[in-house]
C-alpha cells in the first residue's frame, strides 16, 4: 500500500484496551472515515498513526515500510490536524505557520510560499498578520487545518476538525477537504457526526470500544440493516392492538410505537406508505403527519451496538 | 540547529508578545533588589543607625550619673533619660525603644562595695524588645564598660572610695574563714589603696587626681578598636546593592524558568506539544530548543537586572568580569534546566506553578538571596551548600564587592553548572514523551 496504514495495532492502559486490533489504510485520493462515539478510540488511533504513541502490538507503515524514529523522514509525509485548536493565540497566523513550517524543515522562499499557499487555501490570506486570539472559532479551525497542510503532506490526519464551528465554516472546511482529495491527498477523517461521514467519506470504519465493528461504504453499511428505510407517522391514537395489525401488512417489515410516533421499517417507502395510509383509514385513525427517511449510519451503529452514537 | 532556533525563537516571540508582562518581568527584580539593597546599605545614610535606649536613673548617685554621661556620649546609642521604670517598660512594649536600663536606688554605693567583695552585687534591670535581642547584647557590653569605669573611678578616689575601703578592711578582720597569710596580703592591698586615696585628698599626686589617667580616673578598657572593612581592595566600600542584585537576579531567573516549565505543560494541555511531536523533530532537538529559549530569556532578565544595578545603584564588578559573565551564564542555564525539570515532573500547569513558586522562594531564601547566608545559624550555613542558589549568590558576592578573580570564582561556577547538569539529567529521565 502506498499510503499510511495501521496493522493490527493495540494500545492498552492497564486492563483497558483503548485500541484493540485495529487495521486501516489511508489511500491517496480517498477519504477514510473513522466514525464512533466519544471514547471509542479514534483519537488514540490517530495518535499512534502520527507516531505520538507507541502501540503495544501491531505496527504502523508508510508506503509499505514500518515507520520509526522521532525525526524520521516519514513524518514529513503526513500532516496532523488535531481536534483541539493547537495554535499560539498570542502570535499572528503567519508566525504560527512559520514555527510549524520550520519544524517540518521548510525554510526561506519555500517556507514563505507554503505559508501564503496554506493561508490562501483556507481563505485567511488577508489575516496573516493578525493575532490568532482575535480570530473567530471558525477561522481558528481553518488555520488549524492550514498548519496541517503547510508542508504539502501526502496524507492528512483530521481528528474531528469541525468540532464547535458554525455551519458556514463547516462548509468551508468540507470544501477544503474535498479539494485536498481532488489533489490526490489521502485523508483520515475521524468524527462522531454521521452526516459528515456520509457526505465526505469514500469508505467508513465504525469504531466502538477500541475495535472496528463495521467497514464499508455508506450504502454497503446501510445494506446491513434489517430494513433500509423507515416511516414515522404521527397519529391520533394510543398504542393498541392495531399496531400489531400494521405489522401484518405487505411491504411493512416492522412497526413500533415510540415517543416520536409510529415507526415503520419498510422495504420501499412508496409501497409501505400506501399500505399504511390505507390501513389507518380502515381503522378510522386520523393521521397528523408522515415523515420518511433512508437508513443512516446512526441506524447502522444502533443496529450493531444496541446503543445510539451520542449515548457514547 | 535550525529547528532548535525555531523552537527558541517561538518562545522569545511568545515572551515578548505580552509587553506588559515583559516590563513586569524586568522591572520587578530591579525594584525588589533596590529595596533590599537600600536596607542592607544602612537606609541610604552613611551614618550607622543608633540603638534607641532609655535610661531610668533611680539612684542619682555620682556613679549612676557617670554611667549616664558615658552612655550619652556613645556613638552607637541614642540615649534618652526616662523618669520611671513603668514608662520605660511601656515604651519597650510599644516598640518605641529597643532597650531600657533601670539603675536601682543605692546602685552606686552597692556596686562600689561589691567591687571589693563586700555585700551583694546590685542588679541593673534590662527591659528589651525580644525582636531586637541583638541590640540588647550590644547595650549590655557598652553598659558594662561604663559601669566598670564609673565604679572603679569612685572607688579609687576619696569621695566614696574611702568609706568602701574602710568597710572592706573592717569586714576583713571579721572574716574567720580566711587564712592568715591571705588576710595579711589583702589588708596590705586595701591599705595601699587607702594611702592612694589620702594622696588624692591632699592633692599630692597629679596622676592620682586623675588628670593624666591612672587609677584616679578608674579602670578603663585596655585597648582601642580600629574598624576596617575588608572588601575587594582598599578604597572599595561595601555596597549592599551588590548582594541584593545578585540575589534577586537569581530569584527572578528561576521565576522565568517557571514560565518555561509551565509553558511546556500548557502546550501539552493545548495539544501544541502534540503537533510539535508529530513533526520530524528529535527529542534532543526539542529539549535543546526549549532550553535555548529559556536560557536566552533568563540571560536577558539577569543582564538587565545587573545592568540596572551597575548604572543606577553603583554595583561594581570588582573582581573578574569573565567570572561574572560565566556566573550569569551558569545561572541562566541552571534556571533553564530547572524549567525543564518542572515540565518533566509537573502534572497540571496551575498546580505546578503554585508549587514551583514556593520552591523558588525557598531556594532563594535558603541560598541567601534575601539576606546574606552568614546571618544563618552555622548548621544552616553548612546545609545550604547543597542548594544551587547558595553557590550562585555567593559567587556573585565574590566577583562583585569581594573582588574575586576567575580562579576563586571557579568553584561557585562549577557547582552551579553541576546542579544544571543534575537537573537536566533528571528532567531527561522523567520527561513524558508519549501523547495520547
Amino acid at each position: 500500500m502506498s499510503g499510511l496504514e495501521a496493522v493490527d495495532i493495540v494500545k492498552r492502559y492497564g486492563e483497558t484496551a483503548a485500541v484493540n486490533g485495529v487495521s486501516l489504510g489511508v489511500e491517496p485520493g480517498k477519504i477514510l472515515g473513522l466514525l464512533g462515539p466519544n471514547g471509542a478510540g479514534k483519537t488514540t488511533t490517530v495518535s499512534i498513526l502520527a507516531g505520538l504513541l507507541r502501540p503495544d502490538a501491531g505496527e504502523v507503515r508508510f508506503g509499505g515500510r514500518p515507520v520509526a524514529g522521532d525525526a524520521g523522514e516519514w513524518k514529513r509525509r503526513f500532516g496532523l490536524v488535531p481536534q483541539e485548536l493547537a495554535l499560539f493565540e498570542d502570535l499572528s497566523a503567519k508566525r504560527n505557520l512559520w514555527y510549524f513550517g520550520s519544524l517540518q524543515g521548510l525554510k526561506g522562499e519555500a517556507l514563505d510560499d507554503s505559508m501564503t499557499g496554506a493561508l490562501d487555501f483556507v481563505g485567511l490570506l488577508d489575516r496573516g498578520r493578525d493575532k490568532v486570539g482575535a480570530f473567530s472559532g471558525g477561522m481558528k479551525r481553518r488555520l488549524n487545518m492550514a498548519v496541517g497542510i503547510l508542508h504539502d503532506p501526502e496524507v492528512l490526519l483530521l481528528d474531528e476538525p469541525t468540532v464547535g464551528v458554525d455551519p458556514q465554516s463547516r462548509n468551508a472546511i468540507f470544501e477544503n477537504i474535498e479539494a485536498l482529495r481532488r489533489r490526490g491527498k489521502g485523508l483520515l477523517y475521524t468524527t462522531h457526526y454521521m452526516e459528515e461521514a456520509e457526505r465526505l467519506c469514500d469508505r467508513i470504519l465504525i469504531m466502538d470500544r477500541g475495535k472496528i465493528i463495521a467497514d464499508g461504504t455508506v450504502s454497503s453499511l446501510a445494506a446491513k440493516l434489517p430494513a433500509e428505510n423507515r416511516l414515522v407517522l404521527e397519529v391520533d391514537a394510543e398504542e393498541g392492538e392495531w399496531v400489531e395489525g400494521m405489522k401484518t401488512l405487505e411491504g411493512i417489515e416492522d412497526a413500533t410505537f415510540e415517543r416520536e410516533g409510529l415507526v415503520l421499517h419498510v422495504g420501499s417507502i412508496a409501497e409501505g406508505s400506501a399500505a399504511a395510509l390505507a390501513f389507518l383509514e380502515r381503522e378510522g385513525i386520523a393521521l397528523r403527519s408522515i415523515e420518511s427517511s433512508r437508513a443512516d449510519l446512526e441506524e447502522v451503529f444502533l443496529t450493531l451496538t444496541g446503543r445510539r452514537m451520542r449515548d457514547g | 540547529m535550525r529547528m532548535v532556533w525555531a523552537i527558541a525563537r517561538k518562545d522569545l516571540w511568545l515572551f515578548f508578545s505580552d509587553r506588559r508582562g515583559v516590563v513586569v518581568a524586568f522591572v520587578t527584580p530591579i525594584a525588589i533588589a533596590a529595596f533590599f539593597g537600600f536596607l542592607f546599605s544602612g537606609g541610604g545614610s552613611s551614618e550607622r543607625a543608633k540603638i534607641p535606649l532609655r535610661v531610668v536613673d533611680l539612684d542619682g548617685s555620682a556613679v549612676s550619673l557617670k554611667i549616664l554621661d558615658g552612655l550619652s556620649g556613645e556613638e552607637a546609642l541614642a540615649v534618652t533619660p526616662q523618669e520611671s521604670a513603668d514608662e520605660a517598660e511601656e515604651l519597650v512594649r510599644r516598640g518605641k525603644t529597643a532597650v531600657a536600663v533601670v539603675i536601682p536606688e543605692g546602685f552606686g554605693d552597692a556596686a562600689a562595695h561589691a567591687f571589693f567583695g563586700v555585700g551583694a552585687r546590685p542588679s541593673v534591670r534590662f527591659l528589651y524588645d525580644p525582636s531586637r535581642s541583638a541590640e540588647l547584647a550590644m547595650v549590655r557590653g557598652i553598659l558594662t564598660r561604663y559601669v566598670m569605669e564609673a565604679v572603679s573611678s569612685e572607688t579609687f578616689t576619696a569621695r566614696t572610695g574611702r568609706k568602701v575601703v574602710d568597710d572592706a578592711l573592717a569586714g576583713l578582720e571579721n572574716e574567720s574563714s580566711m587564712e592568715e597569710a591571705d588576710r595579711d596580703a589583702l589588708r596590705n592591698m586595701l591599705e595601699g589603696v587607702r594611702g592612694w586615696q589620702d594622696r588624692v585628698m591632699d592633692g599630692g599626686s597629679e596622676q592620682a587626681s586623675g588628670t593624666s589617667g591612672g587609677p584616679g580616673s578608674g579602670l578603663t578598657i585596655p585597648f582601642d578598636v580600629a574598624d576596617e572593612a575588608v572588601t575587594a581592595r582598599e578604597g572599595v566600600k561595601y555596597n549592599g546593592y551588590a548582594h541584593s542584585f545578585g540575589g534577586m537576579g537569581v530569584q527572578f531567573v528561576l521565576f522565568t524558568a517557571i514560565e518555561l516549565g509551565v509553558g511546556i505543560l500548557e502546550e501539552r494541555r493545548r495539544r501544541l506539544w502534540m503537533r510539535l511531536r508529530a513533526a520530524p523533530v528529535s527529542r534532543t532537538v526539542t529539549l535543546m530548543g526549549k532550553w535555548l529559549g529559556g536560557t536566552l530569556i533568563a540571560l536577558m532578565t539577569m543582564g538587565i537586572t545587573f545592568a540596572a544595578g551597575i548604572l543606577f545603584f553603583n554595583v561594581r564588578v570588582e573582581g573578574s568580569w569573565a567570572a561574572f559573565l560565566l556566573l550569569i551564564l551558569a545561572s541562566s542555564l541552571l534556571a533553564s534546566s530547572f524549567g525543564l525539570l518542572l515540565a518533566a515532573l509537573g502534572k497540571t500547569p496551575n498546580a505546578t506553578r503554585g508549587l514551583a513558586i514556593f520552591v523558588v522562594l525557598l531556594l532563594t531564601m535558603l541560598g541567601g538571596g534575601w539576606v546574606p547566608a552568614f546571618l544563618f545559624p552555622a548548621w544552616m550555613q553548612k546545609l545550604t551548600l547543597a542548594i544551587p542558589t547558595r553557590w550562585a549568590v555567593d559567587g556573585f558576592d565574590l566577583v562583585t564587592w569581594r573582588g574575586a578573580g576567575l580562579a576563586q570564582a571557579a568553584l561557585p561556577v562549577a557547582m552551579v553548572l553541576a546542579f544544571t547538569a543534575l537537573f537536566a539529567a533528571v528532567a531527561l529521565l522523567a520527561f513524558r514523551w508519549e501523547e495520547d
